[in-house]
């Protein structure tokens, strides 16, 4: 049936009836036991994922009637008919443009879930809204179109879907009306897929899925269509239905951040929170991270009444059985199963911010509850999300993804990102404009007081030894005044390089091994450029000024 | 190790994270305030609010922008509810527009939109300081809802930039502002109308009588159904007619219609709903002027 007849029969009344959409009677019963399922769709622009959100609202009937006349004779499709991308393009640019800028939230109800849709950007500008819709998700959707194939877009998605930890991954192939519902088109899409996923190691997500579909005639969307006799595997709907909702949460060891103290009056001083993982009864033993004080839960607080148990991710407030000093931002775990408490780890960065990564700058870092200064010492590598190589990096630009270390001024407590979600994620604000410049996911930590057994030598290391960090300086102005710079920081200590010609690959190893490179223009000028930082300077301590202020230099001379 | 603990269901589930959004805000910003509308989503979030300090009190005021239309038994409701939850209530008006006689009728209702509530609003955040406000807009509500962060950072005019939100991972939200701007918060992003009147429905929320069913005096105009308020101007002849109705959605009374209902309890509501074919904001004018207007008011600065 064509689109525009299928909608145009909303005239008639279609009620809800139990069975693939809602369940009467489910929602008017007091004790509903419906589920939650958050997934996140990502795909190449125009592979069609508006329009199959479109079609998964419309035929779970979870539209109304005045959204789809408000649509009519819009956008694509033409006159007369309906284009259900319209239905989750809201923004009105994005009418303009016909391509979707930011994530859009969609919301549907069957018998025994309620959904969370984020529908997110393909452009690939728009990268940082795609992990702001995966990050919570715990299953996504990748469209491919069956005419087009697995493209750089779909790598990069898949990548970055993998990166941010959602556990489910569907495949949709979509557009297969215009392949003849071909089972081989499929099939080699499935094959060069799952390759790419299999490249992603420790990354790739434990369920993969593929499903062929048309997002425009609904086939295998919410019903299972005949089109297609070769594929006898689920509808994508009945994957969303029977997919995980949360990831284990319940079973793993206790974490819990305490946003609030709450102290109405002498007798009474709980602590608020969410659970980020596990299940805690009074009883139980406790141990606050960073302080290490412990005690037992006393009771489990909430305006309905005390609990016996509570469970992630659920929203209690603690009382303990002793008096202990806490406040927010601890983190009250499992005493068995303890996070760890440090100043040092390897995290994954997005970076979202158009301002590219400062090595030298401070940043404000947001991990659970708690803000801390922290830094970012090297980039380890970047990562080529289509192809997935390790691209060898100083700084990490609008929109790159890198393994880089961090260095935060107090201790935080924290999981591996593939432990926990919430403990292992962490945001970095620019102070200055206040913007969100990265998203982190912690993939190694360095426990504070029991240093590596290897003998690498860290970018640490190398800082402590030349009194700097590796950086490339950039400065204008006379060969006396470039000669008495390179002589100053000599005399102090520093490791100086002043090559004559510079490859993007030597200017990052030397770098790496913690050179201060100074390259120079002769000019009548004298400035200094770090980054994005330039600053005229009127002679040599003007300059050392500059690089103790951007904590490129530390202390004073080296003897 | 622990037993399988049951699934948490989706309500419980979207009340644990309205009480992270609500705790984070209130601890994070110095002058936070809740901006109660006293519909049916005000007195969801007013709930979660008791439950997320509980047993401390609610540890920001409550405003009401009064745009001098609402219903009667609105504003009762209003007072009523402040008293019982122990709440302090501030309640702004844009005096000098209501003052120079500022109705839909005599303007568009987008003007008087601008002049009653996000003028009001405006100023009424302005006046007391406030640095968060929270507001009860879903997310399913309308297309440009759908795109909005739950911390929807606005400029020093309290102005959206849909174009330019933050990025919000996780359930960390940026709470960094500079003096003068300012962030609305939304933690019922999640939720749908169908949600809200489920947990009120499991919660026994007290809402305004208005919601349910009841014989009232309307104005009958074509398809529509007119509330009798004071502000209510009836054409030459017209009569008002009694007529078993309910309100969907409750907003000012010149622009809000009633629709016919026999729903009297909530059950019936959440029936109701489920047959119906057009959303909830299709009974209220504001949203009809203009392709994308939604954006648009939010955009100069409204919820
Ligand atoms: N023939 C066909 N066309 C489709 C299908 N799905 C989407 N389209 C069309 O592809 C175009 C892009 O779809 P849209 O949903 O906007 O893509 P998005 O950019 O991924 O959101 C539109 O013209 C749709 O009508 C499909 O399954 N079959
Ligand atoms: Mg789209």
């Amino acid at each position: 049936m064509p689109i525009s007849d299928a909608i145009l029969n909303l005239e008639t009344e279609r009620p809800l009836e139990d069975g693939a959409g809602g369940s009467r009677s489910s929602f008017l019963a007091k004790d509903d036991t419906r589920d939650l399922l958050r997934f996140s769709t990502a795909g190449s622009v125009d592979d069609g994922k508006s329009t199959l959100i479109g079609r998964l609202l419309y035929d779970t009937q979870s539209v109304y009637e005045d959204q789809v006349r408000s649509i009519e004779g819009k956008g694509t499709t033409g006159a007369g008919s309906f284009d259900l991308a319209l239905l989750t393009d809201g923004l009105r640019a994005e009418r303009e443009q016909g391509i979707t800028i930011d994530v859009a939230y969609r919301y549907f109800s069957t018998a025994n879930r309620k959904f969370i849709i984020a529908d997110t950007p393909g452009h690939e500008q728009y990268t940082r809204n795609m992990a702001t819709g995966a990050s919570t998700a715990s299953l996504a959707i990748i469209l491919v179109d069956a005419r087009k194939g697995v493209l750089t877009q779909s790598r990069r998605h898949a990548c970055i879907t993998a990166l941010l930890g959602v556990p489910n991954i569907l495949v949709a192939v979509n557009k297969m009306d215009l392949v003849d519902y071909d089972e081989e088109v499929f099939n080699s899409i499935r094959v060069v897929f799952t390759a790419f996923f299999d490249q992603l190691g420790d990354l790739r997500p434990p369920h993969l899925e593929f499903v062929p579909v048309s997002a425009l005639t609904g086939d295998n969307v919410v019903n299972r269509t005949t089109a297609m006799p070769w594929y006898s595997g689920p509808s994508l709907l009945e994957h969303l239905q029977s997919a995980p909702a949360a990831e284990g949460g319940a079973s793993d060891a206790f974490r819990f951040a305490v946003q609030r103290v709450l102290r109405p009056n002498h007798d009474f001083r709980g602590f608020a929170g969410q659970i980020a993982a596990g299940t805690i009864r009074p009883g139980d033993p406790i141990l606050v991270l960073p302080s290490r004080r412990t005690s037992n839960i006393r009771s489990i607080v909430t305006f309905d009444g005390d609990l016996s148990a509570a469970q992630a991710p659920q929203s209690i407030t603690l009382t303990l059985t002793d008096e202990v000093d806490i406040s927010r931002g601890d983190l009250i775990v499992a005493p068995e199963c303890a996070a760890v408490a440090t100043k040092h780890f390897t995290a994954s960065l997005v970076w979202m911010d158009e301002k590219p990564l400062e090595l030298s700058r401070r940043y404000l870092l947001k991990h659970t509850s708690r803000t801390v200064q922290a830094r970012v010492t090297a980039v380890q590598h970047r990562l080529e999300v289509d192809t997935l190589e390790r691209k060898p990096a100083v700084t990490l630009n609008f929109n790159d993804i890198g393994l880089a270390e961090i260095e935060s001024i107090q201790p935080l407590v924290v999981d591996k990102y593939s432990t926990n979600r919430i403990t292992g994620s962490f945001i970095l604000i620019d102070p200055v404009t206040n913007l969100t410049a990265a998203a982190g996911m912690i993939r190694e930590t360095n426990i504070e007081g029991h240093p590596t057994t290897t003998n690498a030598i860290t970018a640490e290391n190398r800082a402590a030894r030349w009194g700097h960090t590796g950086v490339h300086i950039s400065l204008t102005g006379s060969t006396a005044f470039v000669d008495a710079a390179e002589r100053t920081l000599f005399l102090r200590g520093a490791f100086v390089v002043r090559p004559d010609s510079l490859s993007q690959e030597t200017l990052a190893a030397l770098i790496a091994a913690g050179a201060l490179v100074l390259t120079n223009t002769t000019s009548d000028n004298q400035t200094v450029t770090f980054g994005e930082q330039r600053a005229a300077v009127t002679n040599v301590d003007d300059l050392v000024h500059f690089l103790e202020a951007h904590a490129i230099l530390r202390g004073g001379p080296r003897q | 190790m622990a037993l399988a603990a049951p699934a948490l269901t989706h309500l419980q589930l979207l009340e644990a994270e309205s009480i992270h959004i609500l705790r984070e805000v209130a601890s994070e910003f110095e002058r936070p305030v809740m901006l109660y509308s006293i519909g049916k989503d005000s007195s969801v979030m007013l709930r979660l609010a008791q439950k997320a300090f509980y047993p401390a009190p609610i540890p920001f005021p409550l405003l009401h922008i009064d745009t001098g239309f609402k219903f009667r038994e609105m504003i009762e409701f209003r007072d009523r509810m402040a008293a019982a939850v122990g709440a302090e209530l501030l309640v702004w008006r844009n005096e000098p527009a209501i003052a120079a006689g500022t109705n839909p009728i005599a303007l568009d209702t987008k003007r008087c939109c601008g002049l009653l509530k996000t003028q009001a609003l405006l100023d009424g955040l302005n006046h007391y300081g406030f640095n968060a406000a929270f507001g009860g807009a879903r997310r399913d509500e309308e297309k440009s809802r759908a795109k909005e962060r739950i911390y929807s950072f606005r400029d020093k005019a309290g102005q959206w930039d849909p174009k330019n939100q933050r990025p919000e991972l996780w359930n960390l939200y940026n709470s960094r502002i500079h003096p003068g701007e300012s962030i609305r918060v939304f933690p019922l992003s999640n939720w749908t109308e169908m949600d809200v009147w489920q947990y009120i429905l499991q919660e026994d929320i007290p809402i305004v009588d208005l919601y349910f069913a009841k014989d009232r005096p309307m104005y009958v105009r074509e398809d529509s159904l007119l509330p009798i308020e004071q502000s209510f101007v009836a054409r030459p002849g017209e009569q008002p007619r009694m007529v078993r109705s309910r309100l969907r959605s409750l907003g000012c009374s010149p622009c809000t219609g009633a629709i016919r209902s026999d729903a009297d309890t909530l059950p019936k509501i959440i029936a109701e709903l489920l047959s119906f074919r057009s959303s909830e904001r299709a009974n209220r004018a504001i949203d009809h002027d203009q392709e994308g207007s939604m954006e648009l008011k939010k955009r100069e600065g409204y919820f």
